[in-house]
Formats: structure tokens, C-alpha cells, sequence
């Protein structure tokens, strides 16, 4: 029997049943593999993590496990992540970036040592910057080490002072841009501004409790502590009172656990 | 007829040579210019475009004869985009550093216009497994070029091959620079025009 494959029936019946068909076959398809890319997803961001805290040479399951070792907390806050690190015993904060490039989106990790507020590691990620000019804010490791020791802050201002500027004039707080990427490196400039800008009060307010151990600064501390991230509330041992009745109405299970420890 | 006669070879091996999607054709040129700033991209597209045209000209094939003439266009396209897709998924789930440097490259291999040229020519009139041979010729001729160009600018542009570096840093010491120029697009399109050059200047023949 010859169909007759020209006519407004066939056609319409064919279509419908290969679009079901094609349908079952890539809904099939993604079900299966979405685990596996999940966990792609999940590492690629841990091992840029890492790669802000200059830990460069690991690859795959050493990457997460080194990761699991370094990163103690994540510390969801205003819609931004902050990482709390511990490298080689130091304290380090590793916050999200997101902001616009020329071209696309693009992103990183910034890490950032405390209490001093300086730049312990930096890198960047970027959809789709020109390749060999903006793309160099991901493919430049020397341009990313730049970022290293810079401070975060002018002493006693609380704006954000790190910059990256054509023309640096302040090395303490600058960063020479891409050269032929001015348009990439403002956009890495603003995305630092507008993400560390808010910076969790939390710190700044820990920071000034630790340094002067004024009473507003650690009362702060502890509030911003319990409101935030409850186990915060239990090591902020410089400010009992609050710290009293913050563990009890919030963080019962965690006092617990820190006691456990002390003990 | 046997798998490996003489027809069936000139299928698989004319696009290598004389009837070379990129040389003899100048097709897909697009996406051999995006994705070759370096080796390991190159040959990851070269091989998912010949594994696309060839399971893509084998299915087409295989329904050449139910397709209705009206729609033909968009059912290859069904089922390419199809392929597509799943090669995607397919290297986010295995090669996940290779997708992120393809980004939208492989899914552009829908655009691609060796599949599609193919499929029109090629696999709507002939038997499943010529088809299967053509499509992947073509891919293999595409993945040659894509393979060729990777390696010229990867080597001029970056001194490394596969990310191994093989300039020794004594090299740079003494004043050696990478071209920055090489991993531009812009480059790929002059490498290109120098293959096809040299292509025909001694390995083409007039029919």
C-alpha cells in the first residue's frame, strides 16, 4: 500500500507523533543524567572556591574533598553566599560575586582574610567576554594574584575602597585593569563595589568588638549573630549577656553542641 | 551489495578529500572558527558534529521514505536538535569543563549547515548505511580541519598543545611571546583560508 504522504492528515499525524517521540526521548535523557550534572555543577563551583584561595592544582574528587576540609560554613546572607574558610589557620571569608561584563554575565569568588579585611585570593568566571581581552579576567592567573593583599577597606572608612582603576594611584586598595578590556574591568570593579558592600554588618561589628571591645560594637555583633546564623551566636563569647538569651530562645541545639565541645 | 564496495568507499571518502564539507563546500566555517582556540575544544566538536551527522543521516534515512515532502526541512531539524540535545547532556554529565568552553557551540551544531546539507542531499535518497558512511566522512573532514587549526593556534597562541606546554619557559626568557592575535576568531578565518589554499593547490583535482 502506498500512503499517500502529502496530504493535511498524514502530515499533521506525523509531526504530532515524532514530536511525542522526540518529547519521551530528551525528557528521558535529562531525568537520567540530571545527577550527574548536578554534582558537575556542584564541584565546578566548589573548585572555583578553592581557586580563590589560590588552592589551583586539584582536580576532581581531591578538589572536593579538600574543599569539605577547608570550607566550615556557608553563611547565607541578603541573597549572597559567604563562605567561612580556614586556611593554613587563618580566618577567611569567601563571598560570591555576580555583576555584568561587556558582553554577558559574569562572576567569582573573592576571598577575604580576617579580621583584617585584606585580600587573601581572587578569581573570576565570565559567560562570554572576548577571548584574549576581557576573557583574560578568567584566564589571567597573574591578573587575578594581583588582587592578593589588597585592603578592603581605607582605615576607619566603611565604604568599599578596593577598586580596579586604569591608573592606579593607591596600591594599597587598586588593581591595574585588563589592558584593552577597560569596558570587562569596570564591570569587575562594580561588581565588587555593589557585593561586598554589604558585606554582612555581622563582621564589621565582630571586628570592632574584637579590636576595642566597645560594648555598642559587640552588642551589635552578637544581635546581627543571632538573627543571622544561630551557631554565630554561640562563639561570640566577648558579649555573654546577649549571647544568654539569644541561645535560648534561638539556638538551643547549637549551645548544646558548643558545650559538648568545651567539654 | 557488500558494506565496502566501491561506492561505499567513495561515500566515506570523498569528503575527506574532493567533496570536503569545509574545503571543497566551505560549509560550517561559523563554528570552526568559534571553537578552535584550542585542541581539546576542537576535537570535542569535531567528534560530536560526526557523531550527530551520522546517526542524523542514519535516521533520516532510515524514515526517508514517510517523511512528507511539505515538512521535510523541519522533521530533519526535529530530529537534529534532538541529537543535539542529548549530545549536550551528555558532555554536562561527562566532560563538564569541555561543555562550559563550548557553551553555545554545540548547540549551534543545529545550524550547522554540513547536517543539514547532508540530510538534503544525501541521506533523503540513499540507503541507511551509505548514509551512515557519508555522514561520517563529512563529520571526520569537519573534525579534521577543526583538529588542524586547534593545534596551529593553541601551539602559536598559548605555547602548549592539549594544555601541556611545549615551548620550554628558556624560550620565553629569552623574549619568545605567545600571538595574542591566534586565539582571536579573526586568525582562525586566515588559518582557514591557508588550508584551503594549500588543499587545493596539491591535494585538489578538478573531477
Amino acid at each position: 500500500m502506498k500512503l499517500n504522504t502529502n496530504s493535511n492528515a498524514y502530515i499533521i499525524i506525523y509531526s504530532a507523533i515524532l514530536v511525542v517521540i522526540v518529547a519521551f526521548l530528551l525528557a528521558f535523557v535529562y531525568q537520567a543524567l540530571k545527577p550527574m550534572q548536578d554534582r558537575n555543577v556542584e564541584l565546578d563551583i566548589q573548585k572555583q572556591i578553592l581557586y580563590s584561595l589560590n588552592i589551583r592544582d586539584l582536580d576532581g574528587q581531591e578538589a572536593q574533598v579538600k574543599y569539605l576540609t577547608v570550607v566550615r560554613e556557608i553563611f547565607p546572607y541578603q541573597g549572597r553566599k559567604y563562605y567561612k574558610c580556614n586556611v593554613d589557620g587563618k580566618d577567611i571569608v569567601v563571598v560570591e560575586l555576580k555583576g555584568m561584563g561587556l558582553w554577558g554575565g559574569i562572576g567569582g569568588y573573592i576571598a577575604i582574610e580576617r579580621p583584617q579585611n585584606t585580600v587573601y585570593g581572587a578569581y573570576f568566571n565570565h559567560e562570554s567576554e572576548t577571548a584574549g581581552l576581557g576573557a583574560e579576567i578568567k584566564d589571567s592567573q597573574a591578573w587575578q594574584e594581583k588582587f592578593i593583599g589588597k585592603k578592603l577597606y581605607k582605615d576607619g572608612s566603611k565604604d568599599v575602597a578596593l577598586s580596579v582603576v586604569k591608573k592606579v594611584e593607591d596600591p594599597e586598595t587598586q588593581v591595574d585593569c585588563v589592558t584593552g578590556a577597560t569596558l570587562t574591568s569596570n564591570g569587575v570593579n562594580d561588581m565588587i563595589k555593589t557585593c561586598l558592600e554589604y558585606f554582612p554588618e555581622e563582621f564589621k561589628s565582630a571586628d570592632c568588638c574584637q579590636a576595642t571591645k566597645n560594648k555598642e560594637c559587640c552588642k551589635d555583633a552578637a544581635e546581627h549573630a543571632c538573627e543571622h546564623a544561630d551557631k554565630e551566636c554561640c562563639k561570640a563569647d566577648s558579649c555573654k549577656h546577649v549571647k544568654e538569651d539569644c541561645c535560648k530562645e534561638k539556638t538551643q541545639e547549637c549551645c548544646k553542641e558548643s558545650t559538648a565541645v568545651a567539654e | 551489495m557488500a558494506l565496502f564496495s566501491k561506492q561505499n568507499k567513495e561515500v566515506f571518502t570523498n569528503p575527506l578529500n574532493l567533496d570536503h564539507p569545509i574545503l571543497g563546500q566551505v560549509l560550517g566555517i561559523c563554528s570552526a572558527l568559534a571553537v578552535t582556540s584550542q585542541l581539546k575544544p576542537a576535537i570535542v566538536m569535531g567528534l560530536a558534529v560526526t557523531v550527530i551527522t551520522a546517526f542524523a543521516n542514519v535516521i533520516i534515512s532510515i524514515i526517508r521514505n514517510t517523511i512528507p515532502n511539505r515538512i521535510r526541512i523541519v522533521v530533519q531539524l526535529v530530529v537534529v536538535a534532538a541529537l543535539v540535545t542529548i549530545v549536550s547532556q551528555i558532555l554536562k554529565a561527562f566532560a563538564y569543563d569541555v561543555s562550559v568552553q563550548l557553551s553555545v557551540y554545540v548547540g549551534l551544531i543545529i545550524t550547522n549547515c554540513i547536517l543539514m546539507g547532508r540530510l538534503e542531499a544525501f541521506a533523503m535518497q540513499n540507503k541507511p548505511w551509505p548514509s551512515f558512511l557519508d555522514g561520517v566522512g563529512n563529520g571526520l573532514g569537519y573534525a579534521m580541519i577543526l583538529v588542524i587549526v586547534g593545534a596551529v593556534r593553541e601551539f602559536l597562541g598559548r605555547g602548549s598543545l592539549l594544555g601541556f606546554q611545549i615551548i620550554p619557559d628558556a624560550c620565553y626568557d629569552f623574549g619568545y611571546v605567545n600571538n595574542g592575535m591566534m586565539t582571536m576568531p579573526a586568525m582562525a578565518l586566515i588559518l582557514v583560508g591557508c588550508v584551503i589554499w594549500v588543499h587545493r593547490a596539491y591535494f585538489y583535482k578538478e573531477k
